[in-house]
């Protein structure tokens, strides 16, 4: 194995510079270890696909078990084994669902998912790269998150469980197998699997953040970048800042789980024994967790930020409103990201006066996040609006977005946070606003970068049915949310019929349980229109949506290398759409000035 | 047989599905439909842009309904002092972000519609401008800085330190109750470490301690009308958290790590019964942060007395020591001076650390 890598590796390089010797790649190399990062983006959006799948359908066993409490699911004994025990859920098994489609949605799909697809798909074909600056860095970044992803599917399988201390997984729960049973093998592979999958988002994100300022081609100034590459370079930013704490807290956690020390522990008294453990702080653990917690619901979000800013415009037929503002208000939101993960913990026992100092910090965020709202918006005022479903996908997020945005002011408010915080208010705001707003954007990613990426087009008419079903269900599951929120309805309750407080929504929880369950359902839509047109889709042609960026110059099936001949050079910005005077709706990046007189702005007038 | 049949028809199902796709795919390409750019064809932009209005009309009437259906579920009955603060504070950002709610969904789905593609029109160019960036950035940030001073102040005084006379209540968190003490008649707690707790002594007090000779454990908590109470919480394995509803109260129960609450109770429990019509009405007590197999099975009931009932029920509360000679017997007093001397320290410090 080892003497064919050596022979055939001078080829690849080779192949770097001359295009036509591509096709001596063999089957290995070209489709599994792989280092064209259109290949690695697409097995990222393989992983990530199969995941979210997981993610969902671990959603609709806990969903069975809060719409229907006095149910019965003897039928689910064949999938679940003993965690059906005389047709009832275990109640351990309860926790071990939503804490592994925690981490399964934030992690595997949304974070290695979307921006594994799209920043190893886009970045390179958008900035005008031959390549990612190291494509060998980038295949170990996939091959270690398939590793983490093996390992994290396995302790599915686990006897004792997967890990069941939510997905924040905070000690002393976490640390204690005598605590719960998820928190012993299970968890052990939980922080291996986390470990791993931050190796990989670290080598991935030195690789975009590299590539993104080094290998522009001729022409592509900073700002001229579409804003699909601008959000994807503060996520790469961020993740390279806040995934090391999330690995110095997992470390810390396998030192107190494994070697006794006391981190996180103290003064515990367990099942039957006084633990030796004194002077460590689960706080702390919650302060690690969180300063990374928070800037990855921006790193889920931002590079749904991009996708739909770029299918906004497109679509609108329309330059997106305010670009310099859209770039400034990322910074703002990334900047801010750093600096409001307390106001996860303003119940926690934390200095009150922390609590006030982070309520401001959050409730900033509100401003920037508004401005992209309203550029958004102002960017569909007297469009042309085409209906592709990568649109109807982008405008669905928007209104998610704002739905589950607006919550966060409430939420971040620490007086009000009293009575919200872990209940159904918070489940129902994240959900809109990190995820389905970023499925959301995945979606409108998928659909309109489908043809560049297999050469086909998703079916429209069954993708227009997926998003409508995908839409209505997504509001119908999180709206009601927020009244049994409100009424302080708690998180992660298996059961809560023992609450005379909280019986009082049986039928509002099994309403939600069926709109999820339809939601769900409607994601096979996706899946055979996925599977089915990479086969059978109809033939794309070269720019399918007419649009400006630099992905739609490369043939229909770019090779290996992109473009075939010379890089194309850039002249203008990717928002040249509608422009007065010119004889087409869009005027591609690499069309010079000189080319374009009619259309051109009085200050245009001497640019090439 | 059921299931094979069930089975059957899902199948067919999917075959009847696919046969409709098949035909409408050939059908486009009979039209020429399929020769347009995607998204310019009049049916698709019909039907999405209707969707959309459509969509906007019933999903926001939708909205109305259910919500003014579930308002009175939703919002449970108030019984402190504190939690009308709360309470106004969360309404009026109700408000406030309500109406940009309804004012952005408004103008989305609104201008999805208006301006959805037609052939003969072309979009307006329209890039940039400053002044209306600069406009919808100060807007937000002046509400935000007035939520943010609403907040604050509300957050300082409810996070104040506890009045001097308040009632002390010790609730202490485990897998998976609570328990709760009282000081007694001197008003101050027994000192207790973890290392001391056995079956009986499950708060692992310290009865070399004298201050811990008259506490005692109820099974219910009670507390007396329009008094402040100061909860001290602390937990003695992992991280829980008191949660009381209807008093708009919760702070994590932290093992190492002692948290305090205080508020006022403003209604009875048989004030809140003929107030909500319930005879069988309880205050009931909450675990909400994740503490494994029994987390949602955590209730304990608060009773909200009269101030003369509670001094009544003071009085008849048994106390520990005294029921339970055995486990006070096993303290020697030389080994608690220390123990006393080294506790009183670190609670002292706690106190100061966690006041404003």
């Amino acid at each position: 194995m080892s003497s064919t890598d050596i022979s055939i590796h001078p080829d690849v390089h080779h192949a770097h510079d001359e295009h036509d010797h591509h096709h001596d790649q063999n089957f290995l190399e070209k489709y599994i270890f792989s280092q064209d990062h259109k290949v690695i983006a697409k097995q990222f959006l393989f992983a990530g696909i199969f995941w979210a799948f997981i993610g969902g359908f671990l959603s609709v066993i806990f969903r069975l078990q809060l719409g229907w409490p006095e149910a019965t699911f003897t039928f689910l004994e064949p999938i679940l084994g003993g965690w059906i025990q005389n047709g009832k859920l275990d109640p351990e098994f309860y926790l071990a669902l939503v804490t592994m489609h925690g981490t399964i949605m934030v992690f595997f799909v949304l974070t290695a998912g979307l921006s594994g697809t799209f920043a190893n798909f886009l970045i390179p074909l958008q900035i005008g790269a031959r390549d990612m600056a190291s494509g060998f860095m980038n295949m170990l970044s996939f091959w270690i998150f398939f590793l983490s992803s093996v390992i994290m599917f396995w302790s599915l399988f686990l006897e004792t469980g997967p890990a069941g201390g939510g997905w924040t997984v905070y000690p002393p729960l976490s640390a204690l197998p005598q605590a719960i049973k998820g928190s012993a093998s299970g968890m052990t592979m939980w922080l291996i699997s986390m470990a791993l999958f931050i190796v990989s988002q670290l080598l991935a994100g030195v690789n975009y953040i590299t590539t993104i300022i080094n290998l522009r081609t001729k022409g592509m100034s900073m700002t001229k970048l579409p804003l699909t590459v601008w959000a994807l370079f503060f996520t790469a930013i961020l993740g390279l800042l806040s995934f090391p704490v999330l690995f110095s807290a997992a470390l810390l956690l396998i030192f107190d789980r494994s070697f006794g020390t006391s981190f996180y522990l103290s003064d515990i008294y367990i099942a039957g024994e006084a633990l030796t453990n004194t002077g460590g702080s689960p706080i702390l653990f919650q302060h690690l967790f969180w300063f990374l917690g928070h800037p990855e619901v921006y790193i889920v979000i931002l590079p749904a930020f991009g996708l739909v800013s770029e299918v906004i415009a497109t679509n609108s037929r329309k330059p997106i409103f305010g670009y310099r503002a859209m770039i400034g208000s990322m910074i703002g939101i990334a900047i801010l990201s750093f600096v409001v993960w307390a106001h996860h913990m303003f119940v926690t026992g934390m200095n009150p006066f922390l609590g006030s100092v982070f309520m401001f910090l959050t409730l900033i965020i509100a401003v920037p996040s508004a401005v992209k709202v309203f550029n958004w918006i102002a960017t569909l005022w007297r469009g042309n609006i085409r209906f592709s479903t990568g649109m109807l996908f982008a405008i669905g997020f928007v209104s998610l977005f704002i739905s589950g945005g607006l919550t966060g002011i409430i939420l971040g408010n620490s007086a009000l946070d009293i009575q919200l915080h872990d209940t159904y208010f918070v489940v129902a705001h994240f959900h809109l606003v990190m995820g389905a707003a970023a499925f959301f954007g995945m979606f409108c990613g998928v659909y309109h970068w489908f043809p560049k990426m297999f050469g086909r087009m998703l079916d429209e008419k069954l993708g227009a049915v997926h998003f409508w079903m995908t839409f209505i269900a997504v509001y119908l599951v999180f709206m009601p949310m927020h009244y049994i929120g409100i009424a302080g309805f708690p998180r992660r309750y298996y059961n809560w019929t023992g609450f005379e407080t909280f019986n009082i929504f049986t039928d509002m929880n099994t309403f939600i349980s069926l709109a999820a369950i339809i939601g769900f359902g409607a994601q096979f839509l996706f899946l055979f229109n996925f599977i089915y047109s990479i086969f059978k889709g109809r033939r794309a042609t070269q720019n399918p949506w007419h649009s400006n960026t630099l992905e739609w110059t490369t043939p229909v099936l770019p090779g290996h290398g992109n473009w075939p001949g010379e890089i194309p050079t850039v002249y203008r910005w990717p928002y040249d759409y509608s422009k007065p005077g010119a004889p087409e709706d869009f005027i591609p990046q690499n069309v010079p000035f000189s080319a374009t007189q009619s259309s051109n702005l009085p200050n245009e007038k001497d640019l090439e | 047989m059921i299931t094979f049949a069930i089975g059957l028809s899902i199948v067919l199902l999917f075959v009847i599905l696919f046969l409709l796709f098949r035909i409408g795919t050939l059908a486009s390409i009979f039209r020429g439909s399929s020769q347009r750019a995607v998204g310019t064809t009049r049916t698709s932009n019909r039907v999405n842009s209707v969707l959309f209005l459509l969509f906007l009309i019933v999903g926001g009437a939708a909205f109305a309904w259910s919500f003014a259906d579930s308002w009175d579920t939703m919002n449970l009955p108030l019984a402190s002092v504190h939690g009308e603060w709360t309470d106004d504070l969360f309404w009026t950002t109700m408000i406030v972000i309500g109406v940009v709610f309804v004012i952005t969904q408004i103008l989305l789905f609104y201008y999805s519609y208006k301006y959805q593609h037609q052939d003969e029109k072309r979009a307006y160019y329209y890039p940039h401008n400053n002044k209306l960036e600069i406009v919808w950035t100060m807007i937000p940030a002046v509400v935000m800085a007035l939520l943010v001073f609403g907040g604050w102040k509300t957050w300082t005084k409810i996070t104040s330190a506890a009045p001097e006379d308040a009632v002390v209540i010790e609730v202490m968190g485990k897998q998976f109750n609570w328990m709760v003490r009282y000081p007694g008649a001197d008003g101050q707690l027994g000192v207790a470490k973890h290392t001391l707790i056995d079956a009986t002594n499950e708060f692992g007090i310290d009865f070399s301690d004298p201050a811990a000779m008259d506490d005692f454990m109820p099974m219910e908590i009670h507390v007396p009308k329009g008094q402040p109470v100061l909860f001290k919480i602390r937990s003695r394995d992992v991280i829980h958290s008191v949660f009381l509803p209807h008093f708009r109260v919760k702070m994590d129960a932290v093992p190492g790590m002692p948290t305090k609450f205080w508020f006022v109770p403003s209604k009875t429990t048989d004030e809140m019964r003929s107030e909500t019509g319930n005879p069988d009405f309880k205050y009931e007590l909450a675990c909400t942060e994740i503490c494994g197999r029994g987390h949602f099975a955590m209730r304990f009931i608060l009773v909200v007395d009269e101030p003369e009932d509670y001094q009544a029920w003071l009085a008849k509360q048994p106390i520990f020591a005294e029921q339970n000679p055995e486990v006070v017997a096993k303290f020697s007093s030389s080994f608690s001076q220390q123990a006393v001397a080294e506790n009183k320290t670190g609670e002292t410090a706690a106190e100061v650390k966690s006041e404003l």
